[in-house]
């Protein structure tokens, strides 16, 4: 059987040539996609507003509307941040070596760097 | 392989995941928007079948949780599609090539839901053959797409054993829905043995992408432990699956089945399946019908922008 030769990735889905950025006719699109806007949820009073995920939405409201109904449909969050993706400023993980270096070698800032002695309690 | 190649392999060795920003090769994020994509597709076009029984569900309970259930794929699309767009896609160009049709989905979505119990087999069988493949997805080596898998993998479990809850039901009711749920068992069965694609003799995918861990588990040790699974389960409802090979092995510690009919499975997945057709047109009547609600938010939301703008300049 000649079809044998697709390659399946992902269960019975072929692979054919799609899915990939690689269209040539990628011209005859709008380039009209709502921007992309990147989701932050506090799962409970008291702590950190975490990284959930990213949506696209027209303005700010219809992306914490957007956001409440994709992220948020078992009370997974009781506050949501929206923060446009193209205003995030990300560090270059090319430069991470360089850039967390320098904390690298500070080993007294850490609390088992002290050797103290045993009768001292509670510190 | 030269030193970026060899940096990312030892970091997909040492089980360190693959961030958006991170270095990676070429083939590395053209597969990736490729399996999630198509991923994504399967969730969206998967709401169909199901969405045909919302308003004929059997009860306003029964019509809640089906609405909930297609409510949960519809949010695995989005995640998914975000997941892709971290590599360089735009949502408008996967969804162009759904409706190309360059772009595949799951072929079990091209089976028609002909009775209510066919929900109920959904639920148990697809989301359950769905979930073998998503649970080992959770570990792929790609980030977001690793995330994207815990919080639909979270969901799915609500979703089989609502399936196998209106089964059990129809199960335990009248003869003429004991056949519905035997029906529907006996249509569903071997087509969602089939989700888990052709066998590995048969296919040449897994290499390179059991190399980057995209993929963790190959196509037939997934399929046997769904085998495994379902027919002990099969056992709660008091049926059978549509299988006279299927027993137990000893030996092996596994269930023995018969053989797929693999002519069918090449056939649906060429476009010949019974509702192809119907899936991808639905799909794109509701992308163009929906064209100027699309058009008419992003003008509003400009017009808006541009007069807060004269207004700062006026205040100014
Ligand atoms: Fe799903
Ligand atoms: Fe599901």
């Amino acid at each position: 059987m000649s079809i044998t030769c697709r390659k399946y990735y992902y269960g019975d889905i072929p692979d054919n040539n799609a899915g990939g950025n690689i269209s040539p006719e990628k011209n005859k699109l709008s380039g009209n996609d709502w921007p992309l806007w990147e989701v932050f949820i506090r799962s409970k009073q008291g702590l950190d507003h975490k990284h959930a995920g990213s949506l696209h939405a027209t303005n700010a409201q219809m992306a914490i509307e957007n956001a409440r109904d994709v992220y948020t449909r078992r009370m997974e969050g009781v506050s949501i941040w929206v923060v446009e993706s193209k205003h995030i400023h990300a560090s270059n993980p090319e430069e991470a070596g360089s850039l967390y270096d320098p904390a690298n070698d500070k080993v007294y800032r850490y609390p088992a760097f002290y050797d103290l002695p045993d009768e001292l309690k509670h510190m | 392989m030269d030193d970026f190649e060899k940096n990312f392999q030892g970091k997909i060795d040492a089980e360190i995941k693959i961030e958006p920003k991170d270095w990676m090769p070429e083939k590395y994020r053209q597969t990736l928007i490729r399996q999630i994509s198509q991923h994504a597709h399967s969730e969206i076009v998967g709401m169909l079948p199901e969405g045909n029984w919302i308003t004929r569900a059997p009860s306003l309970k029964r019509k809640a949780i089906l609405l909930a259930k297609v409510q949960d794929e519809a949010g695995h699309g989005l995640y998914l599609y975000a997941a892709a767009e971290t590599l360089g896609t735009t949502r408008e160009e996967m969804i162009d090539q759904l409706h190309s049709g360059q772009a595949k989905y799951s072929s079990i979505f091209n089976y028609p839901t002909l009775t209510w119990a066919d929900i109920g087999a959904i639920g148990w069988l697809v989301d359950g053959a769905a979930i073998m493949n998503q649970v080992m997805l959770t570990r792929t080596s790609y980030g977001p797409y690793a995330r994207a898998m815990v919080r639909i993998c979270k969901e799915e479990s609500f979703h089989q054993r609502q399936g196998f809850d209106i089964l059990l039901t129809l199960s335990q009711g009248p003869d003429a829905q004991k056949n519905m749920c035997r029906d529907a068992i006996n249509r569903w069965w071997w087509p969602s043995l089939m989700m888990f694609g052709p066998k590995d003799s048969d296919s040449t995918h897994s290499d390179q992408s059991m190399k980057w861990k995209i993929k963790r588990m190959g196509n037939d040790e997934l399929r046997q432990k769904f085998v495994d699974m379902i027919a002990e389960q099969v056992k709660v409802l008091g049926m059978n699956l549509p299988d006279p090979d299927l027993k137990w092995n000893e030996e092996k510690n596994h269930y023995d089945f018969g053989e797929i009919n693999w002519q069918e499975f090449w056939n649906v997945v060429k476009g010949n399946g019974p509702c192809n057709k119907q899936r991808l047109d639905a799909r794109k009547k509701a992308w163009e019908q929906g064209a100027w609600v699309r058009e008419a938010a992003l003008a509003h939301a400009n017009k808006v922008k541009l007069q807060t703008h004269k207004g700062t300049l006026e205040a100014a």
